[in-house]
């Protein structure tokens, strides 16, 4: 009997040395463990054995038994790790120094700074305001303080429509509308009227790279009980140097603007030089930034608040100018091309 | 306007100040101050004052002439020079060797033969004037070689105020205004101007003279007969020239003199013209020269200056060219008026003539100034011309006065308004200084506006805070925040959905943002065969291309499209922008806020796209208000638009916009090959949408089943309207998984996915509800495919 235990080894040894896939495995083990196989072939025949035979037989057969199905469990790994290190060769190094080329959406350079300035005055607990483009001449003069032939009215070339409306010259038209939507809530709940407006503005004035008969503005108006000059300042100088992302210094000079009093021309110390003198601000140190001023009281008057109980500030930051200036934009006429080569650089800017 | 700070020195003593310093400080504190500051004569030394001894013809030049100059030292000096007018006995200005002038140091130098040892100089070369006919002829009674500085005000700082900030301040129009502010921010004095006294030709007869027209404020004239002089002063044409004037004749040059000082313009006429003075406009439109030559058209809204009724002038504009001083004038009326600002604004536009006196004009100007000018204009006259005869009393009518303007306030109302401290005596010294009479009282001050700040620019209280405050200067200010109750800042929808469209179609379609212009791109789209739809047109515009508002931004982001077909074989472009759709009842226009959205594929077949953005669509309007849409055809008789394929689109039951294929005569103009589709929806709209929110719904427990059913038809409506009439809990999912074509025509084939929440389904009852989705579709006459 033992001769067959010897012989069915070396056989299983002889043909798992032979063996190449995983399914040849699987016929060896049937062929020796299977329900019909070899080795339990085997046990089957010891019904004539007597006990002792029995015993030491039986014992002998689960030895090869254990040894047959470790030997396959081994030769199974073994061809798995093979398997496995010829996947891992079959790919090749992947270059990665090949440029991708995922399209990516972009977003137009005004909306990017448009974003960045609400964000800034978002913090600082201003309303973001929407506002029509067509407006009245009462929105856009009337109720600035800027009557019919007024000089002032000489500083803007406005687009009139046959119907006696306007598109807006400035931001600064949608003063009133919203002097009228919160003054109840500060009239009454004491709260402070803080609102940044955006918003496309148009002048009728021939194109060239540093003109634009269309262009952004972005207004702003805060108006309470003690609003003063001081505070003016102190907003102007920490909102701008959070638009700027540095830590600005600011100047006011005497400007003169129908809907202020007073009215200010303020210039931001200059980025290139940092206030030494350079080429780009003209050897000054200053760039003139934004008209900013105290709501003149006629102005209040109209939209509704008492100015010998409130006062206010309002200021004009020119959108397009910061986008420009931001990102380096030299010609003006660029923003409006709507052309895709260069306004898909402008995928996002957080 | 360019200031000399030789004529301000005439009025404040700035002796010992840093003048650079004190332009800066006028700059931060009235106007601004161009960045380049002229210093006259700087670049100018070594000229003096020389006799010409003798005049010898140069022997091998018609132009040129040998002198002998004598300037003052030993021997005379050998000079070469091309001037026409020398002559023995004429001094002259003499560039000696070694002297600068400009960029040039003067060398002896060979011309024809001869060394020129210095140079005779013109008035032009000097820099003094533009005046280059010949050298210039000395006629001050000093010693040769006496420097020229020594005798006129060559050296000067002259520095450009911008006009555009003096816009509200017409009594900044003249020197004597700017000395008011200098003296000022330097706390010097004031000095009053020198002025004749008028009252000793009390006895002599007035000008025959009537305001017979509103728009003449004052009118105010003297005569003057017996002026000898012609030529100016040299100081005077030097500061007229650095001023940016050119001297005419002595006359004409006081009269821009006093301008210039006063900020008052003033007008000579020949006596003869104007022996009865009226002021008044005409009833009917005529024409006039005026005396630069040119033909002008005067309408009756302009107003005259006439000689009863010939007009001699329009007023606060130009003299007529009649009524100029001529060779035999031998007796001048001089005029010294005001006139309505905006008439005078109106009139110079409408004659497109913008004159140095309209300018003044417009920005009204002090009434009060026209007689002091005049004051002015007879001393400085008999200063130089002592032969002068005054032969009129000062003729004034003085039609329109402005109100006295008196301002009262508290201290604790600037302290309101500036937020800082500033003390009463601060207060009461600025405004001093600048002519205003203060009384003070119990920090209570009542403040008398002078009359030149009067007219327009002064009026309340908050104007008293510019004066003071920028006197005090806004670098000096403690800054601070404000305090307030705390509120929360609520989000803007109209605001943040245009936010939230752009995140999507940037994020999740790469597509570009575009800007476009509000106007109809005309020219563009009649270049692509798009009609220009009818709509409100500006009025002034510039270019007829730009003249129609667009009703829709289709059409402009289709020219957009037009200029990008080389950018990429697929892109997409977005605009979230303003449109007017016509007129409202009211008259006012219709202004909507859009989101037009074009997709361009050479790779593509157009039904691709248009699902792709129909797609996009879904997706905004999933993200934005978790609804789904509805499409309607629709028709339309826009030539830009496939006529089968355009849709209107539906949410929640409000209709948003429209989708659409470009029409293929269009699209092939864009490009032969590509796919073209755009929609449009109205942000307003979108916005009024109600948002249905995020409802959890727990994942399934029990196994789903797919049925997959295949009908014959071109549409999905009527198999989504099937699904829908079942009405079965148990369907949770439809998809349409595949359209085919065959020979018996489209099929689309319909994943139905069944779910029952609490157990397991079986096939038979999932396929009980299919067969009644193909029972109600068999009924319409839709097969399903076996």
């Amino acid at each position: 009997m033992n001769e067959q235990i010897n012989e069915l080894k070396s056989q299983l040894d002889g043909q798992l040395s032979r063996v190449s896939t995983t399914q040849e495995i699987e016929n060896i083990r049937v062929a020796y463990l299977g329900k019909n196989g070899s080795i339990t072939e085997l046990l089957k025949k010891m019904g004539g054995l007597s006990p002792e035979e029995k015993k030491s037989f039986g014992q002998a057969v689960n030895v090869l038994k254990g040894y047959a199905s470790q030997a396959i469990a081994n030769k199974i790994e073994e061809l798995n790790k093979i398997e496995l290190e010829r996947e891992l060769n079959s790919l090749p190094e992947i270059d990665l120094s090949v440029p991708t080329h995922l399209v990516k959406g972009s977003y137009h350079p005004i909306t990017l700074v448009q974003r960045h300035c609400e964000n800034v005055f978002r913090t600082m607990g201003f309303n973001i305001e929407d506002y029509s483009e067509v407006v009245t001449d009462y929105e856009c003069f009337e109720a600035l303080n800027i009557p019919k032939f007024h000089p002032a009215r000489d500083m803007q070339d406005t687009y009139y429509l046959e119907n006696g409306q306007l598109l807006k010259s400035h931001t600064s038209a949608a003063q009133n509308a919203i002097y009228k939507k919160y003054k109840d809530a500060l009239i009454n709940e004491g709260r402070p009227i803080r609102a940044i407006f955006p918003g496309r503005c148009f002048r009728n004035e021939s194109t060239d790279a540093c003109h634009e008969n269309t262009f952004f503005q972005m207004e702003g108006v805060m108006v309470d009980k003690n609003i003063s000059i001081s505070n003016l300042i102190f907003f102007m100088k920490t909102m701008l140097s959070e638009v700027f992302q540095r830590d600005l210094k600011v100047r006011l000079r005497p400007g003169f603007f129908p809907f202020v009093e007073p009215g200010f021309e303020l210039d931001i110390s200059c980025a290139i030089c940092g206030g030494e003198g350079c080429p780009s601000c003209k050897h000054s140190g200053w760039l003139e930034l934004c008209p900013c001023g105290m709501i003149h009281p006629n102005v209040l008057k109209e939209g509704g608040i008492d100015p010998d109980k409130y006062t206010g500030f309002a200021f004009g930051l020119g959108l397009t100018r910061l986008a420009m200036m931001k990102y380096g934009v030299k010609d003006i006429r660029d923003l409006n091309s709507g052309n895709l080569t260069s306004l898909d650089q402008f995928t996002d800017d957080k | 306007m360019l200031i000399s700070m030789n004529w301000i020195a005439d009025f404040v003593d700035l002796n010992g100040v840093d003048l650079n310093a004190l332009i800066q400080k006028f700059s931060l504190s009235t106007a601004e101050v161009e960045n380049e500051i002229f210093y006259k004569g700087s670049d100018l030394s070594g000229v003096v004052v020389a006799e010409i001894k003798s005049v010898e013809e140069h022997p091998k030049s018609k132009k040129l002439h040998l002198l002998k100059v004598d300037i003052g030292e030993e021997s005379l000096v050998d000079v070469v020079c091309g001037a026409p007018n020398v002559r023995v006995g004429m001094k002259t200005a003499f560039a000696k060797l070694g002297a600068q002038i400009g960029e040039i140091t003067i060398a002896p130098r060979e011309l024809a033969g001869y060394t020129s040892h210095g140079m005779c100089c013109s008035e032009k070369e000097l820099g003094l004037s533009d005046e280059n006919s010949g050298i210039m002829e000395i006629f001050e009674d000093v010693a040769l070689g006496t420097d020229i500085k020594e005798i006129y005000q060559i050296d000067d700082i002259v520095f450009e105020v911008d006009n555009k900030s003096l816009t509200n301040r017409p009594d900044l129009w003249g020197h004597y205004g700017i000395a008011r502010e200098i003296a000022t921010l330097c706390g010097r004095e004031l000095k009053p101007l020198p002025k004749a006294d008028l009252s000793v030709y009390n006895n002599l007869p007035k000008i025959d003279l009537k305001i017979e027209d509103p728009l003449c404020h004052r009118y105010s004239c003297l005569q003057f007969e017996n002026i000898t002089r012609h030529i100016s002063p040299v100081n005077m044409r030097i500061r007229l020239f650095y001023c940016g004037m050119r001297a005419i004749n002595f006359l004409a040059d006081l009269t821009n003199y006093i301008m210039l000082e006063m900020g008052q313009p003033m007008h000579a006429f020949d006596s003869r013209k104007v022996e009865k003075i009226r002021i008044k406009r005409f009833d009917k439109p005529f024409t006039f020269k005026t005396l630069d030559g040119v033909e002008r058209n005067i309408d009756e809204n302009t107003l005259m200056i006439c000689n009863d009724n010939s007009p001699v002038a329009i007023a606060g504009i130009m003299g007529g060219l009649d009524s100029e001083i001529v060779g035999d004038t031998s007796s001048l009326t001089l005029e010294s008026a005001t006139f309505d600002a905006s008439s005078v604004r109106k009139s110079s536009s409408r004659l497109a003539h913008r004159t140095d006196a309209s300018q003044r004009y417009e920005k009204s100007l002090d009434p009060e100034l026209t007689v002091a000018a005049i004051e002015r204009f007879v001393k400085i006259l008999s200063d130089f011309d002592s032969g002068v005869r005054v032969t009129s009393s000062l003729t004034d009518e003085y039609a329109y006065k402005y109100d006295k303007v008196t301002l009262n306030f508290d201290k604790s109302f600037v302290d309101r308004y500036t937020g800082i401290e500033i003390s009463n005596d601060t207060i009461v010294n600025t405004l001093t200084a600048l002519g205003f009479g203060v009384r003070v009282e119990n920090d209570s001050f009542t403040v008398d506006v002078p009359s030149w700040r009067a007219t327009k620019d002064v009026t309340l209280k908050a104007d008293i805070i510019e004066e003071i405050t920028r006197i005090y200067g806004y670098d000096n200010f403690n800054i601070n925040t404000t305090v307030a109750p705390l509120f929360p800042v609520r989000a803007f929808l109209e605001k943040t959905t245009d936010e939230q469209v752009k995140d999507i179609l940037v994020k999740s379609f790469g597509l570009h943002e575009v800007h476009s212009y509000i106007w109809a791109y005309t020219d563009e789209q009649k270049k692509l065969g798009i009609e220009i739809e009818n709509n409100i047109k500006l009025l002034n515009a510039t270019n007829p291309n730009i003249e129609t508002i667009r009703k829709s931004m289709v059409p402009n982001q289709l020219c957009q499209v037009k200029s990008n077909t080389s950018y990429a074989a697929d892109f997409g472009v977005f605009e979230i922008a303003r449109v007017v759709n016509g007129l409202k009842e009211n008259g006012l226009c219709k202004e909507e806020k859009k989101l037009c959205v074009t997709l361009f594929s050479k790779t593509k077949d157009v039904a691709t796209l248009y699902y792709d953005l129909a797609t996009i669509l879904s997706s905004i309007v999933d993200d934005v208000k978790h609804q789904s849409l509805e499409y309607k055809s629709a028709e339309t008789t826009l030539n830009y638009i496939h006529p089968r394929n355009y849709n209107e689109i539906l949410c929640g039951g409000v209709s948003l916009g429209y989708i659409g294929i470009v029409h293929p005569t269009v699209s092939k103009k864009i490009d032969k090959k590509a796919s073209i589709v755009f929609l449009e929806i109205d942000m307003d709209k979108l916005v009024s949408v109600e948002n249905k929110g995020i409802h959890y719904v727990e994942a399934p427990k029990y196994p789903t089943i797919d049925v997959d059913v295949t009908f014959v038809s071109d549409k999905y409506a009527p198999i989504a309207s099937a699904i829908k009439e079942v009405n079965s809990p148990l369907i949770k999912k439809e998809a349409v998984v595949d359209t085919y074509e065959d020979e018996s025509g489209k099929s689309i084939t319909v994943r139905l996915t069944f779910m029952h929440e609490e157990r397991t389904l079986t096939k038979d009852e999932v396929m009980e509800i299919v067969d009644k989705i193909i029972a109600i579709l068999k009924n319409q006459g839709i097969e399903m495919k076996q």
